[in-house]
């Protein structure tokens, strides 16, 4: 389910790197708390991003969550299928459903979030958390 | 008989939930997904049939609610054009009963229950003395002594209260809602898929009347009202039935597409329809002249509630209008958000939110009369940023006939 080679962070963003370039989307988990996405609103190319800020928002019908960045670095580009559908976040969150590429500034940060089995057991916490 | 659709109040995030926006201007959107049934919550008979369909339960004016089950946007489609099935037991219920029952219902209410046939509902607002809303809700007559109120969920007490409060007519007053559950099937396919079920003729009960009948061998109000502006029923029964009743609904609808469908597709149904939501729409602060209401609020039927004031504002004029919205580009404003009209904040978005069956995103506010004329611009402001709209017409959606 969690793509082993992807890192994760507490807020439910995943980041995928090729190099120095890395995908970011939300997981599975975020997708199917949020319900159907109606919206989403990104930064535009060039975008300078800081680990841990918010970069943009998706937004589902009843709800309006913000996207942080798991990592510092530039916006090298935007996922346009997004505007027109939204949709494909619920349906494909960790593949077509990538936000943005980002050229990441210091690839350590990347290899301080959790991997996909730290991950798991991390929104096993949650639930149980939920229902303690 | 609106219920209290819409995540406005403020619930604390337990650690791990995602993180939702906190809207610094001026309400948080939060959504508690998954909510453990817990001892504060009150919940309907069929709370367990909910989650073993793994529905996304949520806090619901206190009650334990299914939000959606399969998603909103299917569950909209569903009722748009086949069928949805909504648990609607959290709703209440007061019947009054006496020789003083009508002189008792025309007194808290603003709309005139003399007009009204053996078998006949209609939708209505109950009122404070300063002409306003202490909820809105639909007034059966039962007989010429006996009058059934379906009020919202989160206000059933406060309005049990409120009437006897006002009850010198010494009519019987009973706060009911523990002795029913009420399920509503709406939908161009609902009423075959209720026929199924019973020997009543469905057909010829006209909108906006009931009756009483036995669907799966149980004794039910059938009524041919709902809150979707859609076809449909609402049929309200002695809760030991309700999983019973629910579970053969589903049945005798899974031929047509028929859906379990929560609160969320409730909303959005609502909503294209024009349909009012306590607590955004009307309040305890705002009139039927100002809601668009008027057609329910008749002060020539002898004086209510709150008449006086009301006869008084139809001739000073209203300060702001309740109108429709629609939004211009792909952004959507939310419930609460403001309204600016011509560089300076004039209103606010009372619901808003996308229409998923008009493919638009659409909303209602209150706004100055003198800027409420159809076509005018306005700008909602979205967390800061400033986005286009228009007002329109309302309803925004109309079902075919």
């Amino acid at each position: 389910m969690y793509p082993a080679d992807y890192r994760y962070t507490k807020d439910h963003e995943w980041i995928s790197l090729q190099g120095s370039v890395g995908a970011i989307g939300i997981t599975d988990y975020a997708q199917h708390e949020l319900g159907d996405v109606v919206f989403v609103e990104m930064p535009k190319v060039g975008a300078q991003l800081k680990a841990g800020e918010s970069f943009g928002t998706v937004e589902s019908v009843k709800a309006v969550s913000e996207i942080f960045s798991p990592v510092s670095g530039e916006v090298t580009e935007v996922n346009s299928l997004l505007l027109d559908s939204p949709e494909t976040i619920n349906k494909d969150p960790h593949g077509t459903a990538w936000l943005v590429k980002i050229r990441v500034s210091d690839p350590k940060q990347v290899s301080g979030l959790m991997d996909a089995v730290s991950y798991e057991a991390y929104i096993a916490g949650q639930a149980k958390e939920h229902f303690a | 008989m609106l219920d209290f659709v819409g995540l406005t109040e403020v619930e604390k995030l337990s650690q791990g939930c995602l993180h939702l926006v906190s809207v610094s201007l001026l309400h948080v959107e939060i959504l508690s997904v998954t909510t453990p049934a817990t001892a504060e919550l009150r919940k309907t008979a069929l709370n367990a049939t909910h989650r073993n369909l793994d529905a996304k339960m949520v806090n619901f004016g206190g009650w334990d609610m299914p939000l959606e089950y399969s998603g909103i946007l299917a569950e909209h489609e569903a009722v748009r054009t086949r069928a949805g099935l909504f648990d609607v037991s959290h709703m209440g219920e007061i019947e009054i009963r006496g020789p003083g029952s009508l002189d008792l219902v025309q007194w808290v209410t603003c709309n005139d229950a003399s007009k009204l046939a053996i078998g006949q509902a209609q939708y209505s607002g109950l009122m404070t003395d300063r002409g306003t809303f202490v909820d809105d809700l639909l007034v059966h007559k039962m007989s010429d002594t006996h009058y059934l109120l379906c009020v919202n969920a989160g206000n059933q007490d406060a309005d049990f209260a409120h009437v006897l409060a006002h009850n010198r007519f010494n009519a019987e007053v009973e706060n009911a809602g523990p002795r029913y559950s009420q399920i509503a099937i709406q939908g161009p396919r609902a009423k075959e898929i209720l026929q199924r079920l019973t020997s009543t003729a469905l057909e010829p009960i006209r909108y906006y009347h009931f009756l009483y009948g036995k669907v799966d061998s149980v004794h039910c109000l059938i009524a041919r009202t709902g809150y979707t502006g859609e076809d449909g029923f609402e049929i309200y029964f002695d809760p030991g039935f309700s999983v019973k009743l629910w579970n053969d609904l589903l049945d005798a609808g899974s031929h047509f597409g028929l859906l379990p469908c929560g609160l969320g597709a409730r909303n959005t149904l609502r909503l294209e329809a024009s349909m009012c939501l306590y607590g955004h729409e009307i309040d305890d602060t705002t009139t039927p002249w100002e809601a668009g209401l008027g057609w329910i609020c008749k002060p020539d039927k002898g004086a209510f509630l709150g008449s006086d004031i009301l006869v008084q504002q139809k001739k000073t004029g209203i300060e702001r209008k309740l109108v429709g919205v629609e939004m211009l580009d792909r952004r959507i404003g939310r419930d609460g958000y403001p309204v600016v009209i011509g560089g300076r904040e004039a209103g606010r978005v009372t619901s808003g939110g996308p229409a998923p069956f008009l493919k638009k995103n659409i909303g209602m506010a209150y706004v100055p009369p003198n800027s409420s004329a159809f076509g005018t611009n306005i700008e909602v402001s979205i967390r800061g940023q400033l986005a286009p709209a228009h007002i329109v017409a309302m309803p925004f959606y109309k079902r075919p006939r």
